[in-house]
């Protein structure tokens, strides 16, 4: 503290510190005279402007009304009557607003500039710094109220209290904990289908089916080119609704691509396709948008948010933008009624990356895939090398 | 402070004389106020406060403004808003959508915008003035900066501001994020997709704030407490500290006749600014309903309700997120795996350090300007631009920067618009969010640079006037007068020379950074002339004025091309 005072020594009332960096080149030719407005020299121009000021004000009123007007006339909604493009009732009403408030402000300024006195004055400043005087007055009784409390002199219950004080931030932060389940629990509680960040409602044997329309997928309905938004058909049997129903849409959302069989460069990607058609997850893994869209020759996919650029020939391995992993593969087979299904969930987490994530290259997932699922995968139609 | 109002509008005058000994009805009113609050103290405070007046100072009052719009506007929207997730059918009067399902702030929104009479005009209105809080508060923050109003001893204030300015942005995305439409709904995902990058505890930070898994139906009944309640809260306790600072620092002023650091020269708050500013707040909150009315914004029924398994091409925040979603998207796509574990250098970097870095930078600014330079006196003139170079140009560097990203954000649509390829709009701005900089930079500082050894010129030999003299010889002159005395004089208020003390050298005997940086803030700053060189020019004028007039034929004053703008003074300088 004394240091402190020391240093305020310097400022005295005379508050040189406030001046002293100009030098006076030229010497201050002082405030200017005031000029009075013709507003207030010419009775004839101070009527004028009282009759504008009061135009404006009178308009603002009349706006004001014309807006209960138009409330009240106006239908509201889409189907209401447009005028030049735009909803009538939006228009008159905002109009109608806008130029109330508008005319009252223009009245108010110009009112403030030709009518109210427009002298110039001079207030002096002061350092933003308390005198030394009224510093000197607060160190004392800092020191006396610290003297009379014996927070000096009592230094541990000084510090429990300040400790017991401190602790009860606790409480505040433990009850956040209730939030929501950590990624931990829900993963193995698994209240509803497809838990976890790790998994997703696909599973062995369940049906691709088209977004929207639900309807299952055979591998002829798919020309060379097409590509369909699909779905588990898990999303479409009843059995998930609200919360759950959004989640697992979230994560679950898949793109099918049929493409040339020659064209897939990538093994895993040949092992887990059918008859040239691939499903990948839709979720880019850059921040989670779903991906849409398709260079048909190329079969390049590009996330139009950030624009993240994926081959569906090669593992769906990033060639351009911002994404650091390569689009998840969900394995396909056909079923006993010949339509696609999924071998199993996805092989590997869909979606962006989270600390958690244990990421490996495509044949280390293959490989530990085909340990666990390549035996129950044979029955729809699965064969290592292609099907 | 007596005023001379002797022929101010006369009318206003008529009624002032009413008899002392009978008080007026508010004059009892004041008098039953005042015994019981002490109103009389504060209002003697306030009532003749002097501010100066310029037009740059009202930048701040137009941010001030729109939050008093959001205000009002917000108010009303939560009587019809339902921030709740819950799923219904929708069966309101926007034909498309009826009979789809969608959560309830969804289906709100939509009765709002076609089924509450101005409930459409109150959302554009609230959105626009959203816009303008923020880019008025930028614009503010820029006029602060750039004419050192942010020097001793308002740096609290200026981090006030700058904190405003994050809240402002933080309390806009998660506005825009409450209608739960397929737009916003990727604006969130995006969200969730940068706080699970976050390295240990991301995942943890996503599942508290969505109640468990994106996207649950959680997040919006969550998002719009803090949204009306907790940011709000913030931003009338910070604005209000803000102007209590204002009030006791005084406003900052330019240099002019009369005009020095120990005063400040203006008009009162009462009557003259009170009602300039109420008369702004009605036209401040006018224009936004004109905006309003005649310009659609966020049109969510045209993007639908959100669908976690669709987006919509040309998926963009509003505009005073792009620069990190700008960021986001010039990344290289660098993720790193250890033991088990993923680090997204891609996601983590571009929004979560860089911004909060450029946050941080931003708050120190004027803390790392005083202590390169120094300077720890009171400033309460103003500078121009041009008198500070090296800070000039590291806040036009800092907008380059900002700049570069920004229109990354738009790369797509740059793409399309001028049928260029993305992958080098992208490759392009890689380079240019660290070249840019520099080039402005140094373009800047020269340009600052040039300006002040105009600035010299001028005060030394006055200004052109456009009128060319021919001698008999055939040699041209162009005839100069000399600037008029408030302009001359309001460009000679500046520092000669460094401010501070010079640093001492290191032990070694070699400069120490700040030393450094120091002579680098002020390499190639003109100085203000000496006395010597203003009189010597001066004498030089008077010599060159009297040759020239023996070469006239005719008198000529110089002012026939300049509209007279001088006609105050007339003779050449001498002093």
């Amino acid at each position: 503290m004394s240091s402190d005072l020391s240093e305020i020594e310097k400022h005295d009332d005379s508050h040189p510190e406030l001046n002293a960096h100009t030098d006076a080149l030229l010497p201050d030719p002082g405030m200017h005279e005031h000029h009075w407005r013709p507003t207030d020299v010419d009775p004839k121009a101070e009527k004028r402007a009282e009759r504008q000021v009061s135009i404006f004000f009178g308009l603002s009123a009349l706006c004001s009304v014309l807006f209960v007007v138009a409330y009240f006339t106006i239908k509201p909604g889409y189907d209401g009557d447009v005028w030049a493009g735009y909803g009538a009732s939006n228009l008159a009403l905002g109009a109608s607003l806008g130029f109330a408030l508008l005319f009252l402000g223009i009245g108010v300024i110009q009112w403030a500039r030709k009518l109210v006195v427009d002298i110039e004055h001079s207030e002096d400043r002061h350092p933003a710094a308390s005198s030394p005087a009224t510093r000197e007055v607060a160190v004392a009784e800092l020191k006396a109220a610290l003297q009379e409390s014996g927070m000096a002199r009592r230094p541990f219950i000084r510090n429990a209290m300040i400790g017991s004080a401190a602790l009860l931030g606790l409480p505040a932060i433990v009850m956040l904990k209730d939030l929501g389940k950590t990624n931990a629990q829900i993963t193995e509680e698994q209240p509803y289908a497809g838990a976890g960040l790790e998994h997703t409602v696909w599973d062995a044997g369940v049906r691709v089916v088209r977004d929207v329309v639900g309807t299952p997928i055979r591998p002829g309905d798919l020309e060379i080119g097409d590509l369909v938004n699909a779905e588990p058909s898990t999303i479409f049997d009843g059995s998930l609704h609200g919360a759950p129903l959004q989640i697992a849409k979230s994560k679950a959302a898949t793109i099918l691509l049929r493409m040339d069989p020659n064209d897939i460069v990538n093994d895993v990607t040949r092992n887990w396709s059918v008859n040239g058609i691939v499903a990948y997850s839709k979720i880019c893994t850059h921040v989670g948008c779903p991906i849409s869209l398709n260079e048909r020759t190329t079969h390049h996919l590009l996330c139009p948010c950030h624009q993240s650029t994926f081959d569906l020939a090669d593992h769906g391995k990033v060639i351009f933008g911002p994404a650091g992993r390569h689009l998840p593969q969900l394995p396909l087979g056909v079923d006993s009624d010949g339509f696609l299904v999924a071998l199993s969930d996805y092989p590997e987490p869909v979606g962006v990356s989270f600390w958690e994530r244990n990421t490996y290259d495509i044949d280390e997932i293959f490989d530990d895939w085909s340990k666990d699922h390549a035996a129950d995968a044979e029955q729809y139609g699965y064969k290592e090398g292609g099907q | 402070m007596s005023t001379d109002t002797s022929k101010v509008a006369a009318s206003n005058g008529t009624n002032a004389a009413a008899p002392a000994s009978k008080p007026t009805k508010a004059g009892a009113a004041a008098n039953w106020a005042d015994e019981r609050l002490g109103l009389g103290g504060l209002s003697k405070f306030l009532s003749r406060k002097i501010f100066p007046d310029h037009w740059s100072f009202m930048l701040g009052e137009i941010a001030l403004w729109s939050f008093v719009v959001l205000l009002v506007t917000g108010v009303f929207l939560t009587l019809w808003f339902k921030p709740s997730m819950a799923e219904i059918t929708y069966q309101g009067s926007y034909a498309p959508l009826r009979g789809i399902d969608m959560s309830e702030a969804m289906a709100s929104t939509l009765d709002i915008s076609f089924d509450v009479r101005g409930g459409l005009l109150l959302r554009q209105v609230h959105h626009w003035a959203a816009m303008l809080f923020i880019a008025s508060m930028m614009i503010h923050m820029m006029r602060v900066f750039f004419t050192g109003a942010h020097r001793k001893p308002r740096e609290i204030n200026w981090v006030i501001g700058a904190t405003l300015l994050l809240l402002g942005t933080l309390e806009g995305f998660t506005g825009y994020s409450l209608p739960d439409d397929l737009l916003s709904g990727t604006g969130i995902r995006a969200a969730d997709g940068f706080m699970m990058a976050i390295p240990i505890v991301g995942t943890y930070i996503s599942f508290f704030l969505f109640g468990g898994e994106f996207p649950g139906d959680d997040i919006i009944p969550r998002l719009f407490t803090i949204h009306v309640l907790l940011i709000p809260a913030l931003l009338l306790a910070l604005i209000g500290a803000h102007l209590i600072l204002l009030i006791y620092h005084k406003h900052t002023q330019w240099p002019g006749p009369g005009r020095t650091e120990k005063n400040v020269v203006g008009y009162p708050m009462v009557p003259n600014y009170i009602s300039k500013m109420t008369g702004f707040f009605f036209i401040t909150f006018g224009v936004t309903a004109l905006l309003g009315a005649f310009f659609s914004l966020n049109p969510v029924w045209k993007f639908g309700p959100y669908d976690p398994t669709k987006v919509t091409a040309g998926s963009q925040p509003d505009w005073y997120m792009g620069w990190p979603d700008g960021a986001l998207r010039i990344m290289p796509g660098w993720e790193s795996h250890f033991w088990g574990s993923t680090w997204s250098w891609n996601i983590f970097f571009p929004v979560i350090v860089l911004p909060m870095a450029a946050w941080m930078v931003v708050l120190m600014l004027p803390f790392i300007e005083s202590w390169i330079t120094g300077d720890k006196r009171e400033h309460h003139l103003l500078q121009r631009p041009r008198n500070a170079p090296t800070r000039t140009a590291t806040f036009v560097a800092l907008m380059t920067f900002y700049a570069g990203f920004w229109a990354a954000g738009g790369n797509d649509i740059i793409a399309i618009k001028f049928h260029l390829s993305i992958n080098q709009i992208t490759y392009f701005l890689r380079a240019f969010v660290f070249l840019g900089p520099i080039v402005a930079f140094i373009i800047t500082r020269r340009w600052c640079i040039s300006l002040q050894r105009h600035d010299n010129e001028k005060l030394l030999h006055g200004y052109e006037t456009g009128t060319v003299i021919r001698t008999p010889e055939g040699a041209y002159h162009e005839k100069h007068l000399p600037l008029p005395e408030d302009e001359a004089f309001a460009m000679t208020v500046r520092d000669r020379g460094r401010a501070g003390e010079e640093p001492e050298l290191k032990k070694n005997g070699k400069l120490s950074l700040r030393a450094k940086l120091r002579a680098f803030y002020y390499d190639h700053d003109v100085d203000k002339p000496t006395p010597e060189e203003l009189s010597e020019a001066h004498h030089h004028a008077e010599h060159e004025a009297h040759a020239l007039a023996a070469h006239e034929g005719h008198q000529v004053d110089g002012h026939d091309f300049d509209d007279h703008r001088h006609s105050a003074i007339e003779e050449p300088l001498s002093h």
